[in-house]
């Protein structure tokens, strides 16, 4: 389908970019302009240049130190959800029923925990994982399984890993389950003819009619993972030590904790510039794919 | 043929591990105190539904929920209102620009609140909208106005162009076309798009706490109180944690049919 050139266009688009500019580019400049600053106070400000971004990106230096330990620890744990949740999502999307009412009834079990505050998520975990009151902790050890996410790194890790799980697993298996839902039954009837197994059913079938649907989710999936403050900061409040403090909590703790506008401001920048990169590569692949998608379906 | 082996086995256990900890929630909500902190028990022996009736009776607390449901549905309607006329845009113009625009746009709902918690205080409180629904509505526009396009293009797009061309041979103004054809026919894509921009506003705590005190802290900053020199009322922070999640679950069930679809955010 081909699009017309107008540019008259932009006057439809120029309210979002009004508001989301406001939201967006306003807040940045401060940002920007505190992070070339330094303060002894009193909001008396004077010139730091570059120096904030020096020590930022220093790993000998306290706040060097604590940037890069926080962002391995955040992409270390990104990848492990990523790769719990997004098999996990295929498997449940195609264990999902045909029709009838238990669609309905499984598509609003599964869309439930997406929509808890994510505050509350975290106040559900940390309750269900008390050894004392939650179900969880007290099963664990009643079985002679020593668990306390609280005072142990590995168990506060395994908390916040499975809570995530449970929390988002849902919307890869629903994006997933919207790609197999878009499947025509002529394909399977075909496949059924050509006596295909069930693997190459889920190869040649399923995985491509899905790979556009999971790069969203793979995409949504890194991004909130990357930016994940809430949940992990009411269950374990970045401990015990700094285990569980991933770049968000650290950031907050430098921004609202000490007030350190100016390094507060660097790590902002750094960690925005990240995030934009991840997301440029996700958005060519994506175009890219759409391009071929409609060259084949053209050439079909 | 969609199916694989144990699938009902596999889905029911799945089911269960996301039932079992909302269970827990639910059940705790129901128990005295005395009955959590002395016994495990898997249902309230004896239940009460104090916690709930403390809720509904202290405005202190049930504002909260008023005021969490208020810069929701502001920045809904916000969002959606703005995010039509541009998703139709996208949907069917090229412009100067068009694709860096959107790319932008996507940045930006990627973009961690964290960042924003600071800068966005100073601004709401240069202009005076601090500690007002409307402080945080906007904010949130940050993430929604960028979803809504994204969802709401997608539907577009799968509404023929023949149709606009029709309606303007028809004698149709472009406004006229805007309410009277194009709405109607994407109205289940607006609901989805609707739906996620009461979920995300919904869920998120980091700015709309950065960005209240006291005229218009949502409830899950209330939340906070429980934790008192007495320690910690469970009940009642799980009786307010039940209550936040009955209004998702009552948009959820509204929208059910189009949930699969919406969350491939149109693009199937």
């Amino acid at each position: 389908m081909d699009k017309t050139v107008n540019q008259k266009a932009w006057f439809l688009v120029l309210p979002v970019f009004l508001i989301v500019a406001f939201s967006a580019v306003l807040p940045l400049m401060t940002v920007v302009n505190y992070s070339f600053q330094d303060t002894f106070g009193n909001n008396q400000f004077f010139w730091n240049g570059v120096g904030w971004f020096k020590e930022l990106l220093d790993p000998s230096t306290d706040l060097g130190s604590r940037f890069f330990a926080s962002l391995w620890r955040n992409l270390f744990f990104s990848a492990v959800i990523l790769a719990i949740e997004v098999p996990l999502g295929i498997i449940v999307a195609l264990s999902m029923p045909r029709d009838g009412w238990r669609v309905a009834a499984c598509l609003v079990i599964l869309a439930l925990p997406l929509l808890i505050p994510w505050n509350v998520v975290g106040t559900i975990w940390q309750i269900f994982g008390r050894p004392d009151i939650g179900l969880l902790g007290y099963v664990l050890n009643n079985i002679g399984i020593e668990y306390n996410y609280v005072s142990n790194e590995f168990d506060a890790w395994a908390t916040v890993i499975v809570m995530d799980v449970w929390h988002w697993t849902s919307l890869v298996a629903l994006l997933c389950y919207a790609g197999l839902k878009s499947i025509p039954d002529a394909y399977y009837q075909a496949a059924q003819i050509d006596g295909a197994s069930r693997w190459a059913v889920f190869t040649a079938i399923q995985l491509p009619k899905m790979n556009r649907v999971l790069l969203i989710a793979v995409l949504l999936r890194f991004m909130d993972s990357f930016m994940i403050y809430t949940e992990p900061f009411v269950v374990t409040g970045g401990g015990p030590g700094n285990s569980t403090t991933f770049v968000s909590i650290e950031l907050v703790k430098i921004a609202l904790g000490q007030f350190d506008l100016g390094k507060a401001a660097a790590l902002s920048l750094v960690y925005n510039l990240i995030i934009i990169i991840v997301c440029w590569v996700f958005y060519t692949v994506m175009t890219n794919a759409g391009v071929d998608r409609q060259r084949t379906q053209g050439a079909a | 043929m969609h199916s694989i082996p144990g699938r009902r086995i596999i889905l029911s256990l799945f089911l269960i591990f996301l039932l079992l900890p909302i269970y827990w929630l639910v059940n705790m909500s129901f128990k005295t105190n005395t009955e959590i902190v002395s016994t495990m028990t898997l249902w309230p022996h004896h239940p009460t539904i104090a916690n709930y009736m403390r809720i509904f009776t202290d405005e202190s607390w049930y504002s909260g929920y008023i005021h969490s449901l208020n810069y929701v549905v502001i920045n809904t309607f916000i969002s959606i209102s703005f995010a039509l006329p541009a998703a139709y845009a996208f949907s069917r113009y090229r412009f100067l620009g068009d694709k860096h625009l959107f790319f932008w746009l996507l940045s930006n709902r990627m973009a961690p609140p964290a960042v924003y918690a600071l800068p966005f205080f100073n601004l709401y409180s240069a202009i005076g909208l601090f500690d007002t629904p409307w402080a945080v509505a906007l904010a949130h526009c940050l993430f929604n106005v960028p979803l809504a396009v994204w969802i709401l293009e997608g539907f577009v797009s799968s509404v023929p162009r023949e149709i606009d061309e029709t309606a303007f041979l028809d004698g149709y103004s472009f406004p006229k076309f805007f309410v009277k054809i194009l709405v109607p026919l994407i109205a289940s894509g607006i609901g989805v798009a609707a739906f996620f921009c009461f979920m995300f506003s919904w869920v998120e705590l980091l700015l709309a706490r950065t960005l209240t005190s006291v005229d218009a802290k949502p409830i899950s900053a209330v939340m906070t109180r429980t934790v008192s020199a007495a320690g910690m009322d469970w009940g009642l922070l799980a009786a307010a944690g039940v209550l936040t999640i009955i209004p998702g679950a009552l948009v959820i069930w509204f929208v059910r049919n189009y949930i699969a679809r919406g969350f491939a955010l149109g693009r199937v």
